[in-house]
């Protein structure tokens, strides 16, 4: 399954990434299909469509050493244009 | 590290800007006590149905999106939340919507508030005859 980290930026405005996932690195569980752009959307701009995946997170991905199960997975769906692919060393 | 970048203990400028107050996710919390808990017998004012009822009727015409109402409501800040109730937040949200999606003026407004507060200070007062 496809390695992904979310990429770490802050820009201020309406986004729909959870700031505490920003620069983890996660797998793609699967893909949702393709939704308008809500970052475009919530300001009434035209919105393009585009891929949403579920990227499931293990705990101690997250929380890195507090993780208190750190084998738990947490599934968030994230928009492909805040992913980027993170190659297999 | 659990001060690094980018965790919910980052006080950098650029991450307090980004992570917008309702991003909470991950914040350190203790447990909810039954106080706190939600009543749910509550029942809802006649004001409050009708805010309802705007949100879903522009957001059928076209208005507003979800993601509209939304960002306003992060744009209100922090303390809009623990000063205003729920449907005070969705009132400012679904106005402001609605005046950038070109339903109506600021100047409009402005006169139908007027209008509506000359009728009196309550439904009574509206309801009784001239």
């Amino acid at each position: 399954m496809q390695k992904v980290r979310v990429k770490p930026l802050m820009p201020p405005g309406h986004v729909r990434t959870p700031a505490y996932l920003r620069g983890k690195i996660g797998i793609i569980e699967r893909s949702l299909g393709t939704f308008p752009n809500p970052e475009a959307l919530a300001y009434g701009v035209a919105a393009s469509d585009l891929p949403l995946h579920r990227v499931r997170f293990t705990m101690s991905d997250v929380w890195e050493g507090n993780a208190e199960n750190p084998n738990d997975t947490l599934d968030a769906e994230i928009y492909e244009h805040w992913l980027e692919p993170v190659d297999a060393t | 590290m659990n001060n690094a970048k980018n965790s919910p203990n980052d006080h950098s400028p650029t991450f307090k800007l980004g992570r917008r107050w309702h991003d909470m996710g991950g914040d350190t919390a203790g447990p909810i006590t039954m106080e706190q808990l939600a009543d749910t017998n509550h029942d809802f004012s006649l004001w409050e149905k009708r805010v309802d009822a705007l949100m879903i009727i522009g957001s059928a015409k076209g208005f507003f999106t979800v993601d509209g109402l939304r960002r306003v409501l992060e744009d209100l800040g922090e303390d809009a939340f623990e000063t205003m109730t729920y449907y005070e937040r969705w009132i400012m949200a679904v106005n402001q919507n609605l005046i950038e999606g070109g339903a109506y003026t600021t100047a409009d407004l402005a006169a139908k508030m007027s209008q509506v507060a000359a009728r009196g200070d309550t439904y009574g007062d509206a309801a009784a005859p001239v």
